[in-house]
């Protein structure tokens, strides 16, 4: 099994060196993340795989710079992540998009922020929604739009700072499976048409071996790496093909242990 | 046939857009039902006052059903004086006086709550963003908030004495610590989402509240706005009645006083009337500011 191993022709662009993270609560401290050492290289699609709670978009949002890291460091394009910074673009789940701005007005809601005048903001707009395939919804409301369409002008919203990595935290968890199998391959062709790398949370294993160029299994809390998984089935990816259905089972009996836990620990929870 | 028709279109229009935000569809007949259901509500409670009046159960002096306090339109509008001045007579027409009796009432209610409202929303965000601020002032808010504002009638006499401004003060201080704690507690509600969003984007601690966190609270601080329209139409009239002279509370008064039961019923009628017209206004009004945000038509005609 290759674990971390991973030849990087380029310095990464993102390295995690001993990232640990504990959350401070009434009675015992809470360890979401332990011990996590990642690369993430300059133009790489990876997925974080996991099943829920092991601390998978705790590391993202470690990554994004709006938590603090508790043990370790995170270093991104150089420099280390101690706060948000538009070198990081950052797509959440669902409902992120401001439902009192139109649509072209939030995805330059960052170039606003930095005092771009309006015009050109809607030059940009324009672009962007161009790219994500909805030009002809600059001026509609973000609640006019379908579920698989507002994610898309989340995407472009990040897209438009132009960040090196895009930190994507469950984004389709909420949509149906066929549009979700679309917005897959709409990411894909984002992801090719573009420098950017890309950091993917799920919990989905079709959805993590149909877009990673690596994928991060996480172990049941406190999350660490148990393995990592390159994919090099070629794009477009077939989900029907052997090679794909061979992944998915590894990854299903890798995950199966994991799940097994993180549901024990709930039910204690609870 | 026509009117079939219209009302069918209505229904589709309805089905099509089951709840969701966006112009609703102007169809007649959509206007026309809760219109018909609301003529039909009235009617069954005019009916049941008539029919207690007719069985001889009501007495007309002390409940006189509406037929009998709207009759003499004239001779009830009489007493609506536009003037502040004891025993000072008008001029005026009947109608023109009642007129500008609901009308200075209005105002009243008006400048009340655009002070109220406007005062709240930028004392709670200024807590929220000057923490010391907050530290200094939130405790005593809380501790002021709960008393009534009936309570406040006296201050307001002794602060502005006779005449307007203590009607506006006491719409004012019905609405302002209500509505601070209000803005307060919708603030610390704003989507974590949302706030993640701006921070990601770059926007700074001002930015933040002007372009994410002030849209996001504005339409629950309408509805709280709404809700607290009818406690302002409260207050006000007992501001009326004792501190001014002239408005529909000093008439409610009247009516006390005088003991006449028709005048106390046909200002109640016109209180009810404005309270109402002043509802749907505000609703227009949020409708048109507040585009993104859903109309759950709570209340009266959607």
């Amino acid at each position: 099994m290759s674990l971390t191993e991973q030849p990087v022709v380029q310095p990464p662009l993102a390295t995690c060196t001993g990232v640990g993270k504990t959350w401070q609560t009434d009675g015992a401290p809470f360890v979401a993340l332990r011990d996590i050492d990642l690369d993430i290289a300059r133009r790489e699609f990876v997925v974080f795989l996991g099943p829920s709670g092991c601390g998978k978009s705790t590391l993202l949002y470690l990554m994004a710079g709006l938590e603090q890291v508790s043990e370790g460091r995170i270093v991104c394009g150089g420099a280390e992540v101690s706060a948000p910074g538009t070198d990081r673009g950052l797509v959440f789940q669902d409902t992120s998009l401001f439902p009192w701005l139109s649509v072209g007005e939030n995805v330059t809601f960052g170039l606003k922020m930095q005092h771009m005048p309006k015009e050109a903001r809607r030059r940009v707009a324009q672009e962007i929604l161009e790219r994500v395939g909805l030009s002809e919804a600059i001026d509609k409301r973000p609640d006019q739009l379908s579920g698989g369409m507002r994610q898309r002008v989340a995407v472009g919203r990040a897209l438009a700072l132009k960040p090196e990595v895009l930190l994507l935290d469950e984004p389709f968890a909420a949509l149906d499976v066929q549009t979700r199998s679309k917005m897959q391959e709409f990411l894909t062709q984002v992801w090719q048409q573009s420098n950017v790398s890309m950091v993917f949370v799920t919990h989905d294993i079709d959805e993590a071996v149909s877009l990673a160029d690596r994928i991060v299994v996480f172990t049941a809390r406190p999350g660490r790496i148990k393995t990592i998984i390159p994919v090099d089935l070629p794009r477009p990816r077939d989900t029907r093909s052997k090679a794909f259905h061979d992944l998915t089972d590894r990854l299903t009996d890798l995950m199966r242990d994991e799940v097994d836990r993180a549901f024990a620990e709930q039910e204690r929870v609870r | 046939m026509k009117a079939n028709l219209t009302a069918y279109l209505a229904q589709r229009g309805a089905a099509k857009t089951p709840g969701i935000a966006g112009k609703p569809r102007r169809g007649l007949a959509r206007r026309l039902v809760p219109l018909g259901w609301g003529i039909a509500s009235l009617a069954c409670f005019i009916s049941v006052w008539e029919l207690a009046w007719a069985a001889g159960w009501a007495d007309p002096l002390l409940l006189p059903p509406p037929h009998i306090f709207l009759r003499n339109f004239a001779s009830q509008a009489q007493y609506f004086v536009p003037t502040d001045v004891i025993g000072e007579t008008s001029s005026t027409t009947a109608l023109r006086s009642l007129v500008m009796t609901v009308v200075a009432t209005t105002l009243r209610v008006m400048s009340g709550l655009v002070l109220g409202f406007v005062c709240s929303v930028a004392m709670g965000v200024a807590i929220r963003y000057f923490r010391l601020l907050g530290n200094l002032t939130l405790p005593t808010i809380t501790l002021l908030a709960p008393i009534s504002p009936i309570a406040w009638l006296p201050v307001a006499i002794f602060l502005f004495g006779i005449g307007n401004a203590p009607a506006v003060f006491m719409v004012f201080i019905s609405l302002f610590f209500v509505m601070t704690v209000s803005t307060i507690s919708q603030i610390d509600n704003v989507s974590r989402t949302h706030l993640h969003v701006a921070a990601v984007m770059g926007a700074t601690r001002a930015q933040t509240f002007r372009h994410v966190i002030l849209p996001a609270i504005l339409p629950s601080l309408f509805m709280v706005l709404r809700m607290n329209l009818f406690g302002a139409w409260m207050v006000v009239l007992v501001a009326e009645a004792t501190g001014v002279g002239s408005g529909l509370g000093q008439v409610v008064m009247l009516a006390r006083n005088t003991f006449n039961s028709s005048l106390s019923f046909f200002t109640m009628t016109l209180i009810g009337i404005t309270g109402f017209a002043f509802d749907v206004a505000l609703r227009l009004i949020q409708r048109k500011v507040l585009f993104w945000v859903p109309d759950n038509g709570l209340g009266g005609m959607k």
